[in-house]
């Protein structure tokens, strides 16, 4: 939205801080209202105007590094046409906008639908949309809101979505033929690294310590095929806990556990964003632990589609993929967050109040346990999608029992994981392309090799192999 | 004499609503918050208690209901369209599975109904296949059909044909004999039995089906729409539980009651059109 008001404007504010007490930012309703009216204005932009006041915008607010009070102090000392002026002398800004526009082919298809399940964790692929980054690529991509993870995956195979937010493990479980048939899938984009967190209800403050005291406790994690499962099993065994025999996890849609936490029908879950923070927000639960402090950088959800669609549609599929990169790259400018959680906010998209939002995506919250927190780490997004964890996700799929047998861990990652494309797509964007596409990570103090995965499985004392 | 009754019932209905509507108004009053001035950070990032979900007061509720249906057909994106044109979404689906569901079980229904041999071939059949819930079927349609739509619309169909097929098949079996074999005296051939004597008949305990099955269809597609999601009433309430914002949700509730209401009212009308005193 703000990104499509005028930069060169010095009377233009074009984001909202977390303190901004302008008016309208009073309360949620008057922020829902100013997002709808920003929308009805941008109607009235056409495509090409919107793309080049995005492409404007961005340029003029990096001149001034995203300082909003230089930029606007010093349009209104210029006026906004010297200042457009001065900086078209310095800064081929025609130039900058043709490039962003070519490279990968003309769309075979332009009008697609792309699934999401209403969390944070899809804000790349959200914003994309009022933001204009689709656009941008010549696309009309209709975004989709999606009732739960397997619904997902049922309108992925069967063709209703061109493409979907997914959950990292979600495309290997599906190429490998676990929890469905087994279909050939694709996921050249990390969406979010971290974004995760263990809440627990109110009642078991006495538990925050010590893990060694949820024996007993019900979970809920929103998938089995997910990093949040996986995760929580990672976390409780560190602990000493046998996550099948000492605990239970049971699968609840991520909108659905704030309200089973309230009924008392599970004690804590470890759920994406805004969840976490809605239970906290509505009083209910605290955050125990954000997973950025269980594993630094992990990979969360994901952009993925089917190898049927990559092949049949190369040029669309470049584009969307381009697009997605993009705006994954825009949201994990800090700078941008306020703004971005502004336009995903309301009903069409995540649906939630904008504070809460603005707390995940800024990392500045209240935790439930009276402290203000500053974790500019809590959600990041970053889209390359490396084979060592595509290959940590098999180890535990291993670990767990959800895969048997003997399993070529660098080949099912290689073929799923599209490292290549997203570094191809990155380059052209002029991002810097990691040289390798494995390293090794650190989880909780213990080091994976990626080139050992059998050895790994084998050192933990807590497995079902 | 009835007039005064129905007035009195009428006055009743309304000394009750207005007691209980004020009981609920009554329990549900809010404090007032502190303002947002006096809050610390953390208070203000806590929401200062603001969004403490308690059941709203049906004040809160009435003018949620006068700002969704003062513009219910607003469409401003895929995930955000008005509660009229969710509701046409789930009429639409409910419609087309319980009509094609009618075109199998009122010949069905017809033909176990005059034939007792067939009756018990496919009794077990539909002993097995009736209780099963509606939504039970929904994993394998998704797996089956491939298409979330036609998915909700089957199970429709699979929620409304037993109460139309076995009332069919009870109110044909029970037509007096004494008519049949009048109309067998008078020659007429057996199409013309079905259609002037035994239909005629047994349209009561059809009609009396097939309100019971456009009940059960209304009940559920609400759940099939949130199971799904995408459009429809369900969906819409999924969409406000997933805010948790449960002004909306009793908003459509009530809306759901209301257009249930108007369906069981349409049949009922038809229901008495039917109806004939021996």
């Amino acid at each position: 939205m703000k990104s499509l008001g005028n930069p060169y404007d010095g009377d233009v504010d074009l984001r909202h801080g977390l303190a901004c007490n302008c008016s309208d930012c009073a309360d949620d309703a008057g922020h829902r209202m100013k997002a709808v009216s920003a929308r009805d204005q941008r109607t009235r932009m056409s495509t090409d105007d919107m793309l080049d006041r995005a492409v404007e915008s961005a340029i003029v607010r990096s001149m001034f590094g995203h300082n909003e009070l230089s930029r606007r102090s010093f349009a209104k000392m210029l006026g906004g046409t010297t200042l457009a002026a001065a900086l078209a002398s310095v800064l081929p800004i025609d130039k900058v906008k043709a490039a962003i526009l070519d490279e990968i082919g003309t769309p075979e298809k332009t009008d697609l639908s792309v699934g999401f399940v209403p969390i944070t964790c899809a804000t790349p692929i959200i914003m994309a949309e009022p933001l204009g980054f689709y656009q941008r690529y010549g696309l009309n991509v209709e975004v989709v809101k999606t009732a739960g993870w397997a619904v997902a995956r049922d309108k992925s195979l069967n063709g209703e979505y061109d493409a979907s937010h997914m959950l990292t493990p979600m495309p290997l479980a599906i190429t490998l033929g676990a929890g469905s048939t087994a279909t050939p899938f694709l996921m050249p984009a990390v969406e979010n690294i971290n974004g995760q967190a263990i809440v627990l209800h109110n009642d078991h403050r006495d538990k925050h310590e010590d893990v060694s005291t949820w024996r007993g406790l019900t979970f809920g994690v929103p998938f089995e095929y997910s990093m949040h499962n996986f995760l929580l099993r990672y976390y409780v065994a560190e602990a000493g806990l046998d996550p099948d025999r000492d605990i239970q996890i049971r699968v609840v849609p991520p909108p659905e556990m704030v309200a089973n936490l309230r009924a008392g029908n599970i004690d804590g879950f470890l759920s994406p964003d805004p969840f976490n923070q809605r239970a906290v927000w509505e009083e209910i639960g605290f955050i125990h632990i954000l997973t950025k402090d269980i594993w630094e950088g992990h990979p969360c959800c994901a952009f993925a589609c089917s190898q049927a669609f990559a092949e049949t549609y190369p040029n669309t599929y470049g584009n969307l993929l381009k697009a997605i990169i993009d705006a994954t790259q825009y949201a994990s400018d800090s700078a941008n967050r306020s703004e971005i959680a502004e336009a995903i906010a309301p009903t069409n998209y995540l649906n939630q109040p904008v504070p809460v939002i603005e707390q995940v995506l800024t990392g500045r919250f209240a935790d439930g346990l009276g402290n203000v927190r500053d974790e500019p780490n809590r959600i990041d997004f970053d889209p390359f999608p490396w084979h060592s964890m595509g290959v940590w996700i098999l180890t535990q799929m291993k670990r767990w029992g959800y895969i048997e047998g003997d399993i070529d861990y660098a080949a099912v990652a290689e073929q799923v994981y599209l490292a290549a494309d997203c570094g191809k797509v990155m380059a052209d964007l002029g991002l810097e392309v990691p040289a390798e596409t494995y390293k090794s990570h650190v989880i909780m103090g213990k080091t994976f090799d990626p080139a050992e995965p059998e050895a790994y499985v084998e050192s933990f004392a807590i497995r079902r192999t | 004499m009835t007039r005064s009754y129905d007035f009195r019932a009428l006055a009743l209905t309304i000394v009750i609503l207005i007691v209980a509507l004020g009981a609920w108004e009554l329990s549900t009053n809010t404090e007032i918050l502190p303002g947002a001035g006096e809050m610390t950070e953390y208070e203000r990032l806590m929401g200062g208690g603001s969004q403490n979900a308690g059941v709203p007061a049906p004040s809160a509720v009435m003018q949620k209901a006068w700002e969704e249906l003062s513009d219910p057909f607003h469409n401003t994106g895929a995930n955000d369209k008005g509660i009229g044109i969710q509701i046409a979404y789930s009429l639409m689906r409910v419609l087309t599975g319980y009509a094609l569901a009618a075109i199998i079980a009122l010949p069905v229904g017809f033909l176990i109904g005059m034939s007792p041999l067939m009756f018990r071939a496919l009794d077990p059949f539909i002993q097995v296949l009736r209780p099963i819930s509606p939504l039970a079927w929904m994993p394998l349609a998704l797996f089956i059909i491939q298409d979330s739509e036609a998915s909700s619309i089957f199970v429709i169909f699979i929620c409304s044909i037993w109460p139309m097929l076995l009332n069919t098949a009870f109110g044909v079996a029970s037509v007096r004999k004494d008519w049949v074999n009048v109309a067998r005296t008078h020659e007429l051939g057996p199409v013309k039995t079905a259609f002037q004597v035994i239909l005629p008949a047994a349209a009561p305990t059809i009609v009396t089906g097939m309100r019971i099955s456009i009940g059960i269809a209304w009940l559920v597609i609400v759940a099939a729409e949130m199971l799904v999601g995408g459009t429809g009433i369900g969906y819409y309430v999924w969409n406000e539980w997933n805010n948790l914002d449960l002004t909306s949700v009793i908003f459509s509730i009530l809306m759901i009651g209301v257009v249930g209401m108007a369906l069981d009212a349409a049949f009922g009308r038809l229901q008495r059109a039917v109806t004939y005193t021996e």
